[in-house]
């Protein structure tokens, strides 16, 4: 099944151009199924990757002070109906160091398709990490997704971290990240998923603002339409002084979607300071209204608006 | 010639009576305000006439362009060539200004987007892609919204207190594109409570109390208005020594 294909296939699949990534300052690993199709690397950037039938581990370190400054590419996908892919990552990124990474993760025939992800991530001294998670799925709606991580933030490390489904189908979606932010960390987790049909989603983003000063924001923009169903847990919690948080879930249930959206903010020193805000429903009316006496239909006027949360 | 015809319109909302037996006529080309008190149902005819949620428990008829329609949704009326500006307008979390600017046309031409905000006095470079949401002003918005209006070059335009939450030049900016429209043939309707809009209109509308109570070229309109009615002395019982109907 891997040797079938190749980097070009999944950019394709993934919808990003292939000569834009294939330069010599931008580092790639592109993983079909359980095998590594592509791969280059910047200086400063070890990757390590070890093939198994069951699933594909992926030991990266970005040495003490390296600043990678164009993101480096990754590309995650199974392009066959049917197939179980199980990425196990550990990375380390060392102090004061940076490096973006953007994931497209493509799934383009999915009938029958598992992607299982389980990270642990340790961001070190002021060094930061951004990771944005791109998904194109086709629109079968056959793949459960189950991404989880833990992630560790040491002191005035900057951690970043975007999922975005909102071509194809969802299918199964399980979410499942935890950071703990040391002494001035600053946490950033966002979720936007645009789920149909009897897509099912599930997000639990935990944030533990343990250090003085630490900071986090928690951000989900979720749509349900037609019977697809989203249940969002956002927890922060805060023992640090000076820890600063925030919960911001916003979500838009239209047709027979339901979503259940739970902030929990825990604060146990007094000089901790966590807010939440909440929004379920379907979109505003007078938004709605301003759109139709511009001339769209709406169902047209819905999908804008739509569209632009999400985006 | 009437390109909107009000015929004997009348609404209640939940049971109560608020507006009663409004006939008007819209001429073709020209600049109209529909004037009055707070509580007049100026806002309220306007709405009804876009066919809003909440003001569709009418009797009477709607005519646009001699089409009946009085029973169309919101966005047929649109299609005719109707459109409405609210006196405050919403907000779009992540829309950008050129989504929203352009949202009236199926091809996305950005030309039309930057036109309509250089139009309205606003540089297209600092705005086509930021969000129309709460980062931007009151009187930004109302430009924005302004400009999404002329980007769908509609053939009427009724514009809820246009002077509402903006700055002095901005207003100058609007009655200069209000100008403009005229002069290209679209026909405006200013709904205000403002003498300074109200200069701007060739034919007014008073409303008092959910009913038209005068209907004249604006200067005659302009001192009754300003004597009788700034501020209203009866508490919207209209003053019948000078109800001038017709």
């Amino acid at each position: 099944m891997d040797n079938d294909f190749s980097t070009k296939d999944l950019s394709k699949a993934a919808g990003i151009s292939h000569s834009e990534v294939d330069k010599p300052d931008i580092a790639r690993l592109f993983i079909h199924h359980h095998k590594v199709v592509g791969s280059h690397l910047v200086p400063g950037l070890k990757i390590d990757t070890s093939e198994r039938k069951d699933g594909i581990k992926i030991n990266m370190t970005l040495k003490k002070g390296t600043k990678i400054r164009k993101p480096v590419q990754m590309c995650f996908g199974m392009i066959p109906k049917e197939g179980r892919q199980h990425i196990i990552i550990n990375a380390n990124i060392e102090d004061n160091s940076h490096i973006d990474l953007i994931a497209h993760c493509a799934f383009p025939n999915a009938v029958k398709v598992e992607h299982i992800m389980d990270a642990k991530i340790s961001v070190g001294k002021n060094a930061s990490y951004s990771y944005f998670e791109r998904h194109v799925h086709g629109d079968k709606g056959g793949i459960k997704v189950v991404p989880k991580a833990k992630i560790k933030l040491s002191e005035n490390a900057k951690f970043k971290t975007e999922f975005e489904l909102l071509k194809g189908r969802v299918g199964l979606i399980d979410i499942d990240y935890e950071v703990f932010c040391d002494k001035k960390s600053v946490l950033e987790m966002m979720a936007r998923i645009n789920g149909k049909k009897d897509d099912i989603i599930k997000i639990r983003e935990t944030g533990h603002l343990n250090g003085e000063h630490s900071r986090g924001v928690l951000t989900s923009r979720v749509a349900a339409r037609d019977k697809a169903n989203a249940e969002i847990y956002s927890k922060l919690t805060a023992s640090g002084s000076y820890a600063r948080g925030h919960v911001d879930c916003k979500e838009i249930v239209q047709d027979d979607g339901v979503v259940s959206a739970v902030p929990i903010v825990e604060v146990n020193n007094p000089k901790a300071h966590i807010t939440h805000e909440a929004s379920l429903g379907s979109v505003d009316s007078k938004q709605l209204q301003t759109l139709m006496a511009r001339g769209l239909s709406e169902d047209d006027a819905t999908d804008l608006i739509i569209q632009g949360l999400l985006s | 010639m009437g390109i909107l015809k009000i015929k004997d319109l009348s609404l209640k909302i939940d049971g109560k009576q608020i507006l009663s037996n409004v006939s008007i006529d819209i001429w073709k080309g020209h600049v109209h305000a529909i004037v009055g008190p707070n509580g007049a149902g100026k806002s309220t005819l306007a709405s009804t006439i876009m066919g809003l949620e909440g003001y569709h428990d009418i009797s009477g008829k709607i005519f646009f362009k001699d089409k009946d329609i009085t029973k169309m949704s919101i966005d047929k009326r649109a299609k005719l060539g109707i459109t409405f500006g609210w006196q405050e307008p919403a907000r779009y979390e992540g829309l950008s200004v050129l989504d929203f600017v352009l949202s009236s046309k199926k091809t996305k031409d950005i030309k039309i987007a930057k036109k309509s905000l250089k139009k309205v006095g606003l540089n297209p470079k600092e705005y086509l892609h930021r969000a129309v949401d709460k980062t931007l002003s009151g009187g930004e918005r109302k430009k924005i919204e302004l400009a999404s209006i002329l980007s769908m070059d509609p053939d009427l335009i009724m514009l809820d207190e246009p002077d509402s939450g903006i700055d002095v030049s901005t207003l100058e900016k609007m009655f200069e594109v209000i100008k403009e429209l005229k002069r290209k043939g679209t026909t405006i309707v200013l709904i205000t409570h403002s003498l300074a809009v109200l200069r701007q209109a060739e034919h007014a509308f008073l409303m008092c109390h959910g009913e038209i109570i005068q209907k004249a070229v604006a200067e005659k309109i302009i001192p009754y208005f300003e004597n009788k009615c700034i501020p209203c002395p009866h508490k919207n019982e209209p003053d019948e020594t000078v109800v001038l109907n017709g």
